[in-house]
């Protein structure tokens, strides 16, 4: 499986070089594209979301720093970038200098092993996928630490609600992606899109709706963002705040929410696939993305925020059951059918829109145990 | 020096003098970071000794999910800020690590680890399953029926009345 640095750059550098000097160089040349490309990315991502947003709401949004607002992104980094550096007197210093690089790092790492080409990615691992779930997971401790580390109980509530519902929420995204990794075989990214012609979601209906939900949950967007629920905690574990680091906060969950969404186009949506040449597959897989991106910012537009209760009911008598039942479906098909013939298509949409409406039927979200004093 | 020994010794560096900090650290809070750190280095080692799943799960389990309940324990505790109380143990706990120290030692070194001369497996999900889903799957079994006795006691233990 070619890299998408075993190019002739690569070949020149190994020419005078060690072996694995070179690697190193062209590894750190690499990352340095990706993270130039997602610090770019964020800014469109976020005039995306204002303007969308405030069109849902029947406002204009930004619109007047350069046509139709298209340079506030720009102008609210300098602004950032030029801000005073403000540390609480009671915070704990290097924990709280940390903390925005913990969590930017947590959603940056995932985008290591994510194919954007054919050859395009930086590393593809034998288990990828369970990669993927173990480094998005260390964006908590980022959380926790920035939650901690600010000497302010707002904050602390916010970290505290943010690792009650990562722990809740982890369980559903595992065990969803169990029915892909079962058709496909591998838990390697590009085995994965490789392995069927088909986008998986035909196949996985079931594990699609709950893998987005969940993995919405985990990264705590909207309507699942308790963890900074500005009615409640003032902003949750940002409250104190401000300047570069607040903006390394924003941008790790930016990155982490778009990792969902490229995770979600490589398992569910096929990817890099696509008509047309080879090099189109970064267009087809950045138009994927994108339009999952949209999907999550219209469900935030769409829905309030849940309360606490009801956010740990869906994760464990909702999501978590659901996903079992598809991880035994999908089993049992793949012991009949290895295949999974075309006829299974309709099939699996039928049950997993069944499922769905049988269990909505079940759970009911406002019912909640009364707490006796 | 190939690069996966200078990668051992980077991570083995880490995570020894995270693991002391983990011990030496009076503040509670920064402790467990290290503790997270030193599972990271661990994870890390595993890596170099081609054992990728071994060290996915490594750090999706302890330091994702373990490390994380492990810090949450430690903000229920009482006066955090204080650090770990002192108490007249110390000469006690000295002797325990210090025979724990010398035992670990003995076994380390007086074994005659078996060397393989194979190439590393690639990929090691699949073989992990066999041996887990064939050959080993009664203690399997039964240490999935432990974890789910755990589960339920814990559930009752945290009912309230």
């Amino acid at each position: 499986m070619p890299r998408v640095w075993d190019n002739f750059v690569y070949n020149w550098l190994a020419g005078f070089l060690q072996d694995w000097v070179a690697f190193l160089i062209m590894g750190i040349v690499v990352m340095a594209i990706i993270l130039n490309f997602l610090a770019l990315l964020v800014m469109v991502l976020q005039y995306m979301d204002r303007r969308l947003i405030a069109r849902f709401q029947v406002r204009f949004g930004p619109n007047r720093v350069g046509p139709s607002g298209l340079l506030q992104p720009i102008a609210d980094t300098i602004k950032l970038l030029t801000k005073e550096d403000l540390r609480p007197r009671l915070a704990d210093p290097l924990v709280f200098t940390l903390a925005p690089l913990v969590v930017f790092l947590g959603g940056t790492l995932a985008f290591a092993v994510i194919p954007f080409n054919r050859s395009g990615f930086l590393a593809d691992l034998n288990v990828g996928i369970l990669y993927i779930f173990a480094i998005t997971s260390l964006g908590a401790v980022g959380i926790f630490m920035a939650g901690w580390s600010s000497n302010n109980k707002y904050s602390l509530f916010g970290a505290m609600r943010a690792v009650a519902q990562l722990v809740a929420y982890e369980v559903p995204v595992v065990v969803s992606i169990l029915g892909v990794v079962l058709i496909t075989e591998s838990l390697s990214l590009v085995d994965i899109v490789e392995k069927r012609d088909i986008p998986l979601i035909l196949l996985q209906p079931l594990g699609f709706l709950i893998y987005l939900a969940a993995a919405t949950a985990e990264v705590g967007r909207p309507p699942f963002d308790l963890l900074e629920a500005e009615s409640e905690l003032i902003a949750g574990y940002h409250t104190e705040y401000n300047g570069m680091r607040w903006a390394l906060l924003q941008l790790g969950e930016y990155v982490a929410t778009f990792a969902v969404a490229a995770v979600v186009t490589t398992l569910f949506l096929g990817g890099w696939k696509g008509p047309g040449p080879a090099v189109l597959g970064y267009v087809w897989f950045m138009l994927k993305a994108l339009f999952v991106y949209l999907l999550i910012l219209w469900v935030r537009a769409s829905l309030p925020r849940v309360r606490i209760d009801q956010l740990m009911g869906f994760a464990w008598k909702f999501l978590l059951p659901l996903a079992l039942l598809n991880v035994f479906i999908t089993a049992a098909e793949a012991l009949m059918w290895p295949d999974f013939p075309w006829l299974l298509v309709p099939v699996n949409i039928a049950i997993a829109l069944g499922l769905v409406v049988l269990w909505s039927s079940l759970f009911q979200l406002r019912a909640y145990r009364k707490v006796e004093a | 020096m190939t690069a996966f020994d200078f990668a051992f010794w980077v991570l083995a560096t880490v995570a020894v003098v995270a693991a002391l900090g983990v011990v030496l650290l009076r503040d509670l809070f920064r402790a467990a970071l290290l503790l997270i750190v030193a599972l990271m280095a661990v994870a890390g080692v595993y890596v170099t000794l081609h054992a990728d799943f071994l060290a996915a799960v490594q750090v999706l389990l302890y330091a994702g999910a373990i490390a994380i309940l492990i810090v949450f324990a430690i903000m229920l505790t009482r006066d955090v800020a204080q650090g770990n109380p002192f108490n007249s143990l110390h000469p006690v706990a000295l002797a325990v690590s210090a025979l724990l120290l010398v035992s670990l030692l003995w076994a380390v070194l007086a074994t005659d680890w078996q060397k393989s001369f194979l190439p590393p497996l690639e990929p090691t999900t699949g073989p992990i399953a066999d041996i887990l889903f064939e050959t080993y799957v009664l203690p399997f079994e039964i240490a999935s029926l432990l974890l789910l006795a755990a589960l339920v006691g814990a559930i009752v233990l945290a009912r309230e009345k």
